[in-house]
């Protein structure tokens, strides 16, 4: 059994089930029920027209659903067996579902549960175990966002930039139980550019792939984290890099310029870079001069601006570039050192490196900045 | 049986073997160190005893309830001679013997210069989930 192929049937047949005349919050519900069942049979059974059991299997367990809530109620049961024709489902349908499952007024937590398990086709289980939680917390995380979104209309055009970011947390997820979710937000951001005319939709596929590329090489031998001028170039996929610049170059042409396409464009030159000493640090910097407006002044984007700023115009003009950044943002320290470092003042950047390992936020990342402080000290020892 | 091994940023019996701030070590020391955390609880997980790792960020405060309608006093960030947890590991076991044998080793963790931290490791035993033998 392909299970790719099932799971990219999810949300075509949750949108037969809604013109069925079900409700969204039923039919998600039938139709992952329906899939855990063609989970389990399968492989032994495989079905000659895999939707068409879906949809009979998904439509049968809603009926099951509706039977058993009438009878608790003590009503008829008010839904034929015989599924209404009902109009022919569309790609909207799935461009709804995106946009319903990442609705602004869901917490960024269960908006990424929810377009995992209605759009991607992810039972709750693999949810669950990907974000470390019980099986059955996500299962309420995925059902109380479902209540809060009862009753918005599908029909509506819904907001973009909300799926856009929802996308890119699941891409920054990355890997968790067996579900690699880094490749299942290029799998569902690939299907979003099908279903939509927006530049920023292709930028951020080319952001995913482009960082993608270099994901063999980020690790070293005991999951150690590796900076990207330590980077093995060598093991950086040129097939993802040549597709994602396309897209991006694609997407560029077309001068409606947003944050992904900038952070892509940045992410394209660092590929574009034989050796790291050949990065063409100017050109980047002017990407982050573009990028910064775009992201109302993020502070985050300031920082990584003044670490380029660093590498162009040289450590001094990247620390003035740090002037007016927020001090307690998550690896200023790490910055600081840095630059300190290429400074040449190897003491200071001792301390902050140390610093910046005290505040970080994962453990990869503080044993490396750890090992970055132990490693300038031993220099300072040996000069 | 499960048990869980907390490691303690500080607080705990006196250090037996020192260590300087882990940033004051070597790199190749670092480096060793975090493999043999790394290889310790792959060892684990090949014997079916692990179950989980966390470790816990150093910052943090103590908070409790304040009465109806007022919100919740906090005491922190946790003073400088308070015991404070670094991380824990929960292993499930055969014995509490095991438990012990599993803490020493991982307390023979390579520290600065090479040799074993032999830094105080607590083992705490978990309440069991079986209600057998209780009627």
């Amino acid at each position: 059994m392909n299970e790719g192929l099932l799971r990219e049937l999810v949300p075509t047949v949750i949108g037969i089930l809604v013109r069925r005349g079900a409700d969204f919050a039923s039919a998600e519900d039938a139709v992952q029920e329906a899939l855990i069942r063609a989970l389990a049979t399968w492989p032994d059974d495989p079905p000659r027209d895999p939707k068409a059991w879906l949809v009979a299997a998904a439509w049968h367990k809603f009926l099951d659903a509706v039977r058993a809530e009438t009878s608790r109620r003590g009503r008829e049961v008010a839904v034929d067996a015989e599924p209404p024709p009902g109009p022919a489902p569309s790609t909207d349908d799935t461009l709804r579902l995106y946009f319903l499952c990442a609705h602004p007024t869901l917490p960024p937590a269960s908006a990424v549960a929810l377009t995992l398990r209605a759009v991607g086709g992810l039972t709750t289980r693999q949810i669950a175990a990907a974000h470390l939680v019980p099986e059955a917390t996500m299962a309420q995380r995925i059902s109380r966002a479902k209540r809060r979104i009862a009753g918005q209309p599908l029909d509506q055009p819904g907001d973009l930039p909300t799926v856009l970011r929802v996308l890119y947390l699941v891409f920054n997820e990355g890997y968790g139980g067996d579900v690699d979710l880094a490749a299942e937000a290029i799998r569902l951001t690939r299907q979003l550019v099908t279903l939509t005319d927006e530049p920023e939709v292709a930028g951020l596929l080319a952001l995913m792939l482009l960082h993608h590329a270099r994901r063999e090489s980020r690790t070293g031998p005991g999951g150690r984290l590796v900076p990207l001028g330590s980077q093995d170039r060598s093991l950086w996929d040129t097939g993802l890099i040549a597709e994602g610049v396309a897209i991006l170059q694609a997407a560029l042409a077309r001068d409606r310029l947003g944050e992904y396409q900038a952070q892509a464009a940045i992410a394209a030159l660092h590929a574009d870079a034989a050796r790291a000493s050949e990065t063409d640090w100017v050109q980047i910097v002017e990407w982050y001069d573009e990028l910064l407006p775009l992201t109302g002044d993020s502070p985050v984007v300031r920082l990584n601006r003044a670490v380029a700023v660093g590498e162009a115009d040289g450590p001094q003009a990247g620390l003035a570039a740090l002037d007016g950044v927020d001090p307690s943002l998550p690896r200023y320290a790490a910055v600081t050192a840095y630059l300190y470092e290429r400074a040449g003042e190897l003491s200071r950047a001792a301390g902050l490196y140390a610093d910046a390992a005290r505040a970080a936020t994962s453990v990869p990342e503080r044993d490396h900045l750890t090992r970055e402080a132990a490693r300038v000290r031993q220099q300072l020892r040996g000069s | 049986m499960k048990y869980l091994l907390l490691k303690h940023y500080r607080g705990g019996p006196d250090a037996v073997a020192p260590q300087p701030p882990m940033d004051e070590w070597t790199p190749e020391d670092v480096d060793a160190h975090v493999q043999y955390m790394r290889d310790f609880a792959a060892r684990l997980v090949e014997t079916g005893e692990f179950v989980d790792e966390r470790a816990l960020r150093p910052e943090g405060t103590f908070v409790r309830h304040d009465g109806e309608g007022r919100p919740p006093v906090t005491d922190g960030p946790f003073a400088e001679t308070k015991d404070l947890i670094a991380g824990w590991m929960l292993i499930d076991v055969e014995s509490w013997e095991r438990a012990v044998e599993l803490a020493g080793q991982l307390s023979a963790a390579p520290g600065a210069g090479g040799a074993p931290t032999r830094e105080w490791l607590e083992v705490r035993p978990l309440f069991s989930e079986q209600l057998l033998g209780t009627e």
